[in-house]
């Protein structure tokens, strides 16, 4: 279902769009106000109804997740902002930041008073200079409005927002390793449980949201938690309202698109991106960020469970970008921002080039994912050099095989999915560069 | 000669505390306003002096500093540039971006002109991919790089 939106992105473009003045004319700072009218309790009640999946890329429920903090008490309380937007393919955050950072800072109010929170960080990774400056005018231009700071709105509730930032780390995405570096300390995972709502930021009660999670968050309290989940063909699924849908790589118009969550990977290919660059067939689309396994244009899904029944039978281009769609299809929906690649492309060399960014960005403190990233990468390598055995494409399968579900966070199964994906997808690629030799490919990744 | 911060930047920093509960916390942006004033390098010198204003060990302090990508150990060029060669980049081109950088400047990735002119790097997926190939410089982005506009920003940096 193609339904274009313009909730977050009505003002992307405009001079000055990411003024206070800007966003206020176009009904911003309203939902905020009915949010502080309501009791906290209410406020997370609301959002629960809006069926907001977490748009970070693991698609947990927001307001569940909000409700799981403790009730107030003498402990601070914090909110922090998931603002390191570093999986590749992923290019969202950062326009919200940039062009609409109001929006951010609205739903950041609205998440510190449902939580008890009085002060909120916005981890910002430190390559975006331009999304701090942004928000820092945003955080003063509301300041100097009432919005921040004491009496937000007139309210006795304090709220404080602080723009904070790493310095080049894609694994400070993760959540407790950014608890960790926002403590200043070496952006490494920590073991879960304690899960962030017991002990996050400074061993206080923590939730920690993406930008684009909170930032959707006003718009529910305008429209109304059901209508705004209503607005997602997925309502029924609990995955509910819009998102912001990129698309990277061959396509002619790459870019982000607001939508109503149920788009199809089809719709954000052809009719949003306007096709494959040179009209090429299609080799291969990663959904969500490189994380996510790779898919051929022509897989069929077969979702256990009726409630995917309607799906089932259908290509995986013409199903709905959704949590649950995709992981029932054994895929994964991550941060809903596609890498297209047309035949134009070497897939042995895609996931090379994959493979050379977990292993730099690997934290290496866990042993299989520290040496297994290198393993992966440096197998891949040989057999791009014309050098790779068969043995050794199958030692790759084991490998990454190894690693899944091995290691303290996410990463290590981020990683062991687009490579156990390409050698399950392309293995005959990897096989004719093992058995012609590296002289007979003459393909390449750009066209 | 041990390293200070200015008066001013000594300021900024007392602000930056202020925004946490800890000293510990205001450890990689203290570090990058130290770096700043430091030709964009994190010196033992600066390490050190970080540790004591924080009141933090130089163990830490290092531990941090050699943990994060973007703290330099060694002194860069006057400028920086970071081309981003992951996966949506390189469909776009960027290896060609890269060996066009790498020929305009005489210097491989990783290395800075031997004027002391420019640092330049790889950098992994920059959130630009839907304006791909893209590059860091500075503080800034340049995105839709085509070696004709890569050569008008270098040429900027070289003459400067
Ligand atoms: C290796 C790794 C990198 C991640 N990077 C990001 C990121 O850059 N931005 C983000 O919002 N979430 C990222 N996440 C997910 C976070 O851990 C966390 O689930 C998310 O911030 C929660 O916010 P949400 O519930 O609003 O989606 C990453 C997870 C892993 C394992
Ligand atoms: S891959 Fe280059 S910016 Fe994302």
């Amino acid at each position: 279902m193609l339904k274009r939106t313009d909730y977050l992105t009505k003002n992307y473009g405009k001079p000055d769009g990411w003024t206070l003045a800007a966003y206020e004319a176009g009904g911003g700072y309203r939902g905020v106000r009915k949010a502080l009218m309501m009791s906290p309790g209410a406020v997370v009640e609301e959002t629960k109804k809006a069926h907001i999946r977490g748009r970070g890329g693991a698609g947990f429920d927001c307001g569940m997740k909000w409700s799981f903090m403790p009730k107030p008490s003498d402990k601070p309380h914090y909110l922090v902002v998931n603002a390191d937007e570093g999986e590749p393919g992923t290019f969202k955050d950062r326009t919200i930041m940039e062009q609409n950072p109001h929006a951010l800072i609205e739903g950041c109010i609205i998440g510190c008073y449902a939580m008890g929170a009085h002060t909120c960080y916005i981890y910002v990774r430190d390559e975006l200079h331009l999304s701090k400056e942004r928000l820092w005018a945003a955080i003063e231009e509301a300041k100097a409005k009432g919005y921040l700071g004491q009496r937000p709105f007139g309210k006795t509730y304090e709220v404080n927002i602080f723009v904070h930032t790493g310095a080049g780390a894609y694994i400070c995405g993760e959540e407790t390793a950014l608890l960790n570096s926002l403590e200043g300390k070496r952006g490494q995972p920590r073991l879960k449980p304690p899960f962030p709502a017991q002990s996050g930021a400074f061993g206080m009660p923590t939730t920690v949201n993406n930008v684009e999670t909170l930032a959707i968050v006003p718009t529910v309290f305008q429209l109304g938690g059901d209508a705004f989940s209503k607005l997602s063909a997925l309502h029924h699924l609990n995955d509910g309202g819009t998102r912001l849908f990129g698309v990277s790589g061959h396509v002619k118009k790459p870019g982000v698109y607001e939508c109503a969550v149920g788009l199809t990977l089809r719709e954000l290919i052809f009719d949003l991106g306007g096709g494959v660059l040179d009209d090429r067939p299609l080799l291969g689309v990663v959904p969500g960020g490189s994380s996510c396994p790779v898919h051929l244009p022509d897989e069929i899904v077969n979702i256990p469970g009726e409630r995917f029944e309607a799906y089932n039978g259908k290509c995986i281009l013409d199903i709905p970008l959704g949590v649950d769609t995709f992981r029932g299809a054994g895929s994964m929906l991550g941060t809903c921002c596609a890498i297209v690649m047309s035949d134009a492309v070497d897939p042995v060399l895609a996931l090379q080039n994959l493979m050379h960014f977990y292993r730099d960005e690997s934290c290496g403190q866990c042993t299989p994912c520290r040496e297994g990233c290198g393993w992966l990468e440096r197998v891949v390598n040989k057999i791009v050099a014309g050098e790779g055995t068969m043995a050794e494409l199958d030692q790759f399968h084991e490998i990454a095989t190894n690693i899944t579900g091995s290691t303290i966070c996410a990463f290590g199964d981020g990683a062991a999915q687009p490579a156990l994906a390409f050698i399950r997808r392309y293995r005959k690629n990897f096989e004719d560069y093992i058995n012609n030799g590296a002289a007979t490919q003459t393909r390449s990744l750009s066209l | 000669m041990a390293f200070a911060l200015s008066d001013e930047r000594i300021k900024e920093f007392a602000e930056i505390l202020s925004r946490y509960p800890n000293k510990m916390a205001a450890c990689i942006p203290v570090l990058h306003l130290c770096q700043e004033a430091n030709d964009n390098w994190v010196s033992d010198e600066v390490t050190e002096y970080v540790a004591e204003k924080l009141e933090l060990s130089a163990a830490h302090v290092k531990g941090v500093a050699t943990f994060y990508s973007l703290f330099n150990r060694e002194k860069p060029g006057k400028h920086q540039v970071w081309v981003c060669r992951t996966l949506s980049c390189a469909l776009r081109g960027s290896e060609g971006i890269i060996s066009h950088c790498e020929k305009r400047l005489g210097i491989k990735m990783g290395d800075t002109t031997p004027d002391g002119k420019i640092t330049l790097r790889t950098a992994e997926c920059l959130a630009a991919c839907g304006t791909a190939p893209a590059m860091q410089v500075n503080k800034e982005y340049h995105e839709n790089l085509t070696p004709e506009s890569v050569d008008a920003v270098l040429d900027k940096l070289l003459a400067d």
